[in-house]
Order: C-alpha cells, then sequence, then structure tokens
C-alpha cells in the first residue's frame, strides 16, 4: 500500500469516528441509556447501510467493468422493491403483516436474487455497449418503480403514503427489527466480497483479460453478482431505495485514494459512506435541524455526480 | 392536411378508435353512467357534463399535447429517444410553481402557469444545449442525461418541498391523474392545443431543424429563432401538463416513435399522426387505470409509467433496432 | 504444441470458421494472416478459451482448453486481445504485476515482484511504472499490455494483432523482443496485418481465408505471388531483399 494511500485511509477513519462520535454524543438529553441505546441501534443500521452500498457498488462496478454504473441505477433495488409489492400482491395484505419480518426478508432477497441474475446475466453476457446497458436500466428501474406503485395501488387503493415513502430512502425510521439478519448477511457478504478483492483487481481488466489470467469469468460474475444482489436487498430493506449514494461514495473515495485496487478501494468507500451517511445525519439533525431529509440530498449530490461523470466519460 | 388524406383509411381507424376510447371513457368510472340514465337523470347529466366529458378531454389534449411536444423536442435534440417530461421540463415546470407558490402565495393561475412555462424553457433549452455537445456517436447517451437530469432536478423538487411543507403539492404535480378534473379545472389545456397546432404550422421549418445547424443555416433557416420556438412550445406544453393534471411520462417518447416508424419523421406528416397516438394512449392508459381495480382508480401517472417504460424497453431492444 | 482440430464457429448465422485442423509445433513463433473477416482472431480465442468451442477439439501442451481449470490453463498459456481499453485506473507497476494472478493469486511473493522488475526492465517500462495505464501514449500502453502478457510466465504466448497502435519504431521493436522471446524457447502465435513482419521475424505462416487454413509454411514457402493472391485476392509482386521476401503489397 502506497504511503498515500495509507493516510488517506487514516484520515477517514478518524473522520468517520468523530462523525459517529457527533452522532451519538450531539445534545443528548434525558434519559442517557434509552437515549444512547435508540442512537445505537440507528448508528448500526447507517453504518450497514454504509458498507453495503459502498461494497456492493464497487463489486458492481468492477464486475461490469464500467465506472458509471451501479446496482441502484441499473434498477436493482426498484427490483428489490417490486418483489416486496409482489410479495404482498401475491399474500395479500393481511398475509404480508403476519409473517415474520426475517421470514419476509428472507423471501424478498431470495425473490430479488433470483431475478437479479436473471436479468443482469444475459445483459453481461451479450457484452452489450455500456450505453443501452445504462439506458435500459434505468428504464428498468422505472418500470418497476411503477409497477410497485400500481400493485400498491391494487392492493390497497386509498394508498398514498407508501408510495411516497418509497420514492426517497428515510434514514430517519430503520427497520431495527432487521437490523441482526441484515448484519448478519452484510458480513458475510463482505467478507466474501473482501476474499475475493485479488479477483476484482483482475476482473476489472474485462472478461478476456480476467479469462487469459486464469478466471472462471463466469463464476466469478455470478457469485459476485449475487453478492451485490444480497447487499442491495440489505439497503433497501432497512432505509428504502438509495439511487444514486452507491456511486457518490465511490466516485468520491476513488478520487481520494487514486486507485482502483480493491484491498484500498473497499474499505476507502466503507469509510467514505459511513461519513457520508454518519456525519450528514449528525449534521442535518442537530445542525441544520431537518432529520428526514438526507436522502433527498444525497439523491442530489449523487445524482450531479452521475451528469458530471456521464459527460466527462462522453468526451473521453 | 393532406397527408393525413391521403393516408385516409389508416386515419380513419385512428381516429376511430379515438373516438372508441372517448366513449369508453366518458362511461367508465366510480359512478354509474349509461346512456339511456344520461336523459333521464339530471344527477347523471351533471356527473357526464362536470367530470367525465371533461376528463376525457383533458386526456385528449394533454396526450396530444405531450406527443407533438416530444416530436419537437426528438428534432431539437436530434435524438430519438428523449422526451419533454421525464428530461427535466416536468420536474422543473412544478419547481416553478413552487417558487411562485412561495414567493407569491396569492398569485393567479395565468402568473403560476408563466413561472412554470419559464422554468421548463430554462431547463429545457439547458438539456438541449448539452444533448448539442454530447458525441453523436454515443446516441443512448442523449436519453440517458435526460433522465438523471430529470432526477435531479427532481430531487431539488422533493427537497424544496419538504422543506416548506409543501410536498403533498408537488406529489399532485409529479404523478399524472386525471381523476381530479373538472369542468373549470382543465381548460387551460386548449393551450397546448393551441401549441400543438403551432408546431404544425412550423413543422417544415422545424424539420430542417434535424439536419442540424449548419445544413439549417445552408438552407437560409434562422436556426436560433426556430430553435427558441420549438423550445417554447414544449415547456408550454411540459408546463401547462403539469400544473392542471401532472406529469405524465412516457407519451411523448412513446407516440412520437411509434408514429415516425410508420409514417417517417418529415413533421408536417407526423405531428396529427403523433397527436392522434399521444391522445389515444393516455386515454387509454386513463381508462385502464379506471377499470383495473374498479371502483377504485390507478392515476394514469403509475399506468403510464409501466406501459411507458416496457415500450421503451421493447423500442431499445424490440426488432427493427432503431437508430436513434 | 498446440493441436486444433476440426474445429468449426459460427455466429449468427454466420461461418466464422469452417474445420479448421492444424498443429502448431512447441517452440518459435508462429504467424496467423488473412485478410480482414478470415478468422483469425476468433481462432487465437479459441485457442485462448476466450469464446466457447463449439465443434472440435484444442488442446495447448496436452491440456484440452475447454476442459482444464482455468488457473492451470493461465500457467501455460498467456493471450493479448486488441486493446481490451483497461478501464480501470492502475498503475503500469500494478497492471505487469496481474500477470502474476494465476501464480499467486494476487498476493505478490517476492519472487512475482522480481519477475515484474525484470520485465519493466525487458519492456523499458521502468520509468513509466509508476504512470497510471490510461495516461501512456497508444504505444506505451500497447507495451505495458504486452508486458503483462510475458510477466504471466507461460510457456505460449497468444497475440491478436500486437503492432495495432504502435509507429514503425515501436512496431520493429516489439517484434525483436518476440523474437527474442521465440529465441528463448517461448511459443508465441501472432496474429499480423503486414506480411512482411511475418516474413521477417516468423518461423511459420499460416495463412487463413474465409474460415479455412490457405497455406501453412516457412515464410519463403507462403510469400510467393500465387499463394498471397489465394490469401488476399490479388497479385502482389514478391521481390528478394537480400534473403528476406518482401511483398510488394502497397503497389
Amino acid at each position: 500500500m502506497l504511503k498515500r494511500e495509507r493516510v488517506v485511509l487514516a484520515s477517514l477513519a478518524g473522520l468517520a469516528l468523530v462523525a459517529t462520535a457527533a452522532f451519538l454524543g450531539l445534545n443528548l438529553r434525558g434519559d442517557l441509556a434509552f437515549a444512547l441505546e435508540l442512537r445505537g441501534v440507528r448508528l448500526l443500521a447507517l453504518v450497514l447501510v454504509a458498507v453495503a452500498v459502498a461494497a456492493s457498488t464497487v463489486t458492481f462496478q468492477t464486475v461490469t467493468a464500467n465506472r458509471i454504473l451501479t446496482p441502484a441505477i441499473m434498477g436493482l433495488d426498484a427490483l428489490y422493491a417490486f418483489g416486496q409489492t409482489a410479495l404482498v400482491f401475491g399474500l395479500g395484505a393481511y398475509g404480508f403483516a403476519s409473517l415474520d419480518p426475517r421470514l419476509k426478508f428472507a423471501g424478498e432477497s431470495t425473490l430479488m436474487l433470483v431475478m437479479a441474475l436473471a436479468l443482469f446475466l444475459p445483459l453481461l453476457r451479450a457484452r452489450m455497449d455500456v450505453t443501452l446497458m445504462l439506458l435500459s436500466g434505468v428504464v428498468l428501474g422505472v418500470l418497476f418503480r411503477s409497477l410497485s406503485a400500481l400493485l400498491i395501488r391494487l392492493v390497497d387503493p386509498t394508498a398514498f403514503a407508501a408510495i411516497q415513502g418509497a420514492s426517497f430512502a428515510s434514514f430517519n425510521a430503520v427497520r431495527s427489527d432487521l437490523l441482526a439478519i441484515a448484519g448478519v448477511v452484510t458480513i458475510l457478504a463482505v467478507a466474501a466480497i473482501w476474499r475475493a478483492r485479488h479477483a476484482l483487481d483482475v476482473l476489472a481488466l474485462g472478461a478476456d483479460p480476467a479469462t487469459g489470467l486464469g478466471l472462471d469469468w463466469r463464476r466469478s460474475a455470478v457469485g459476485l453478482l449475487a453478492l451485490t444482489a444480497l447487499l442491495v436487498a440489505v439497503s433497501t430493506a432497512l432505509v428504502g431505495p438509495v439511487v444514486f449514494l452507491g456511486l457518490f461514495v465511490v466516485a468520491v473515495a476513488e478520487r481520494l485514494v487514486d486507485t482502483r485496487r480493491h484491498a484500498v478501494l473497499l474499505p476507502a468507500a466503507a469509510l467514505v459512506g459511513v461519513v457520508i451517511l454518519v456525519g450528514g445525519q449528525a449534521l442535518l439533525q442537530h445542525g441544520l435541524g431537518g432529520e428526514g431529509a438526507l436522502g433527498i440530498v444525497v439523491e442530489f449530490l449523487g445524482g450531479v455526480v452521475f451528469l458530471a461523470l456521464l459527460i466527462s466519460e462522453a468526451r473521453r | 392536411m393532406r397527408a393525413v388524406r391521403r393516408a385516409s383509411p389508416a386515419g380513419l381507424a385512428g381516429v376511430a378508435l379515438l373516438l372508441a376510447l372517448a366513449s369508453a371513457s366518458l362511461f367508465v368510472g366510480a359512478g354509474h353512467l349509461s346512456l339511456a340514465r344520461l336523459t333521464q337523470d339530471p344527477a347523471a347529466w351533471t356527473l357526464f357534463a362536470a367530470s367525465r366529458l371533461p376528463r376525457t378531454l383533458a386526456a385528449i389534449l394533454a396526450g396530444a399535447g405531450l406527443a407533438v411536444a416530444g416530436l419537437v423536442m426528438q428534432t431539437l435534440a436530434r435524438n430519438r429517444f428523449v422526451e419533454p417530461m421525464t428530461a427535466g421540463g416536468g420536474q422543473s415546470a412544478a419547481l416553478g410553481v413552487l417558487a411562485v407558490t412561495l414567493l407569491w402565495p396569492a398569485a393567479s393561475l395565468p402568473v403560476k402557469m408563466a413561472a412554470a412555462s419559464a422554468a421548463a424553457l430554462a431547463a429545457s433549452s439547458l438539456f438541449v444545449a448539452v444533448a448539442q455537445r454530447l458525441p453523436p456517436t454515443q446516441p443512448l447517451l442523449v436519453p440517458l442525461f435526460g433522465l438523471a437530469y430529470g432526477a435531479v432536478l427532481g430531487s431539488a423538487l422533493t427537497f424544496l418541498a419538504w422543506r416548506t411543507d409543501l410536498l403533498q403539492y408537488v406529489e399532485i404535480w409529479i404523478n399524472g391523474d386525471f381523476s381530479g378534473v373538472l369542468r373549470g379545472r382543465y381548460e387551460l389545456l386548449w393551450l397546448a392545443a393551441a401549441a400543438t397546432a403551432l408546431a404544425w404550422w412550423a413543422a417544415d421549418r422545424l424539420t430542417v431543424l434535424s439536419l442540424g445547424r449548419d445544413a439549417s443555416v445552408g438552407l437560409g433557416l434562422d436556426y436560433a429563432a426556430m430553435m427558441r420556438l420549438g423550445l417554447v412550445i414544449v415547456s408550454v406544453v411540459s408546463a401547462i401538463t403539469v400544473t392542471t393534471v401532472g406529469m405524465i411520462p412516457f407519451v411523448g417518447l412513446v407516440a412520437p416513435n411509434l408514429v415516425t416508424r410508420l409514417v417517417g419523421d418529415h413533421l408536417r406528416r407526423a405531428t396529427p399522426w403523433a397527436a392522434l397516438a399521444g391522445a389515444s394512449l393516455t386515454l387509454g392508459c386513463d381508462v385502464l387505470g379506471r377499470l383495473l381495480r374498479h371502483p377504485y382508480e390507478a392515476p394514469v401517472g403509475t399506468v403510464l409509467g409501466v406501459v411507458g417504460a416496457a415500450a421503451f424497453l421493447w423500442l431499445l431492444f424490440g426488432p427493427r433496432p432503431a437508430r436513434a | 504444441m498446440i493441436r486444433i482440430e476440426n474445429v468449426s464457429l459460427t455466429r449468427g448465422g454466420a461461418r466464422i470458421l469452417d474445420d479448421v485442423s492444424l498443429t502448431l509445433p512447441k517452440g518459435g513463433l508462429t504467424a496467423l494472416i488473412g485478410p480482414n473477416g478470415a478468422g483469425k482472431s476468433s481462432l487465437l480465442s479459441l485457442i485462448a478459451r476466450l469464446q466457447p468451442l463449439q465443434t472440435g477439439r484444442i488442446s495447448v501442451d496436452g491440456l484440452p482448453v475447454d476442459g482444464t481449470p482455468g488457473r492451470a490453463l493461465a500457467k501455460t498459456l498467456a493471450v493479448l486481445r486488441q486493446d481490451p481499453g483497461v478501464a480501470s485506473r492502475l498503475r503500469v507497476r500494478e497492471l505487469v504485476g496481474f500477470g502474476r494472478f494465476p501464480h499467486s493469486r494476487g498476493r505478490l511473493t517476492p519472487e512475482d515482484e522480481a519477475v515484474v522488475a525484470a520485465t519493466l526492465d525487458q519492456f523499458d517500462l521502468t520509468p513509466l511504472e509508476e504512470r497510471f495505464v490510461e495516461t501512456l501514449s497508444g504505444g506505451q500502453r500497447q507495451r505495458a499490455l504486452i508486458a503483462m502478457t510475458v510477466a504471466q510466465a507461460t510457456d505460449y504466448l497468444l497475440l491478436d494483432e500486437p503492432l495495432n497502435n504502435l509507429d514503425m519504431r515501436y512496431a520493429r521493436d516489439l517484434m525483436r523482443r518476440l523474437r527474442a522471446l521465440a529465441d528463448a524457447g517461448r511459443t508465441i502465435v501472432a496474429v499480423l496485418h503486414d506480411v512482411n513482419q511475418a516474413a521477417a521475424y516468423a518461423d511459420r505462416i499460416v495463412a487463413l481465408r474465409d474460415g479455412r487454413q490457405v497455406a501453412m509454411g516457412a515464410p519463403a514457402e507462403i510469400m510467393t505471388p500465387e499463394i498471397l493472391d489465394a490469401v488476399f485476392g490479388y497479385r502482389m509482386r514478391v521481390v528478394d531483399l537480400e534473403g528476406r521476401p518482401m511483398a510488394l503489397h502497397h503497389l
């Protein structure tokens, strides 16, 4: 690891610690133990989301050998939301509500895994033009989002809040009942990705060079895509869809460490994610006095980064 | 109307389809309505005249307007896969209304409409300016840029609305829905029809724009003026649609693409067809939304989100790969 | 030894390769020549298992390419396609280091580091080792990619149009390096566009046309107006220049 990379990683870790401290400590009032526990749970959720989004985005970008692609831009989270509503639709609202949330999560994740592989493997194997792939991903995202909205209407015609709630991630109200299972899934998936970090370096060269270097490209791509899908399921289940967060986090991290080596980029992206989510939430909650808006702000910034990347890649 | 007359059998079929959809629209809905009751029951007549007829007209006008606006936008951006609603036009129009509502709550409807049009004009001009600078070798980049640009403007809109507690209003603008259309609340859409007529009047010159700046100037056209006219048409239609019925996605994309596949890119020929197709598509989706979970309704924006996205994918991957 | 038996390939209804059988002995530099669309690149990528075999069999050093684990094959055979357009931000040293991936799975041992350093040196890349690949010129990038392939330290090297993007000087440099590698015992198969480069440096030439093998032999045997006509579809003069045949293909 280069010195510069070590310095960047260390400073990011420091920033993440500061953000965590601010999140936990600012404006503590009333029953300390209770407040800390509440904040601790939310902190854990934010960290999980940050790590899951960062790792899944880096992995997805590498497998597809493109820096503008992220699972969310390709509609994966919309796919998850669609799976969710499809389950509601299939089971009926009552049957759905009476299910154990962990069982639901498992069901939704499996559904998403299958759909994601069914959708993206052919796309990847066809090695189609990246812009076409991106565009179809974005449109697929719109399709699944609209389908979910439509299904919600069909299940519960008076629903209004549900649709609105689904259109932006809420970092304020996280699903604490899923925290344990989400934590386990994230740790396992991230560990598997970390183990494959050298293989990821090779995959980033593209399918042909990776095969030439002895990697079974297809098998690696399937495995890594499955891990990506799991991580997206985790983050979407915890806070809802985040389209541009991953792109934003990874773009910033890559700028900072100036390398695509995964042994450096993965931790850097995760740390940037923690700094942005935890720090941003602390700032909005205590400094700027608005807690629900982080999702919107991040989407805005991420969208701008996306446009910038798009134009700069096109100019090359 | 020579172009239409020459293709009269197909034209007749199209008009017949639209009429069939319109009569379906007039008699489908939460309240029961039939021809027999219409003549006997004054309440039924009120429902018909105050709600069903305006709703049907609104869907036709909005659909036709959006389709023609899409056609014009595709000509200006020289790209088949763009449309005003999702490429920032809709979102910026809503931003414009929101800004006026915040700064001058007592503003009259025309003022709000003007603000919406101005905002949409600014956003569309920026979009077309960027679109022209993107490399022509990658035509799909333009719609991709448009969708992301729309998403960014959309999140700015949501943020502003959320800070000012106006999220519910914005929700109405973002999600196109004809269920709230009543007599006296939709008539501005006739302005969109006027903009459509303007596009048809200028069709020849607008078509020349699709040859690009150099060729247009070479043919003696005032390129900048025609560009402005086209952008004004697109913006006014977007703004009026958003403020009266809300954002209706993909009509401006799907209808013109279907039409130009059949009759070609000349606006003189394609405009009436696009209007017809857009009106039928919008009306059909509105009726579908009313039928899916009768007596409840699914908003037309949602239905078109599904139908339009699916059609978009078909345009991208379907037979005869379209070259943008 | 590379053994190709009854290999055919169709893509989208078009026949790319039509029942090709040939055996390339171990050692030496083999040039694959032929007009556009002859199937040279396809044959190369089939040998390198970058595409699945449809019919027939191919083995490299006795290893069947469709049945051998990727890693084992990667220690036997290295391949470089036409500019794969490295998308990720990598330094030259890191790129060349990837050549060691089949040996150490990414964790470079001191031994690997030594191979990388030697290869960088061999290709005059040491002054550039800290540069990002995307900042290199076309020729430098091509050299770095070839260095990565060489650092894989395999007995067999497959190169698809390695002279692309190279000016005359670098093209000559590269051919000399390949010649030296072949003399040191490696087996090299390269798709070459320029028959004169093939004639000057290769030990044998395989000529393809329309998916079939048209001719195979030493440069002196292939470089005749008749055979070149059969391969490229037009007659060109072949002159003798200090004992080497040279085709005046541009006249």
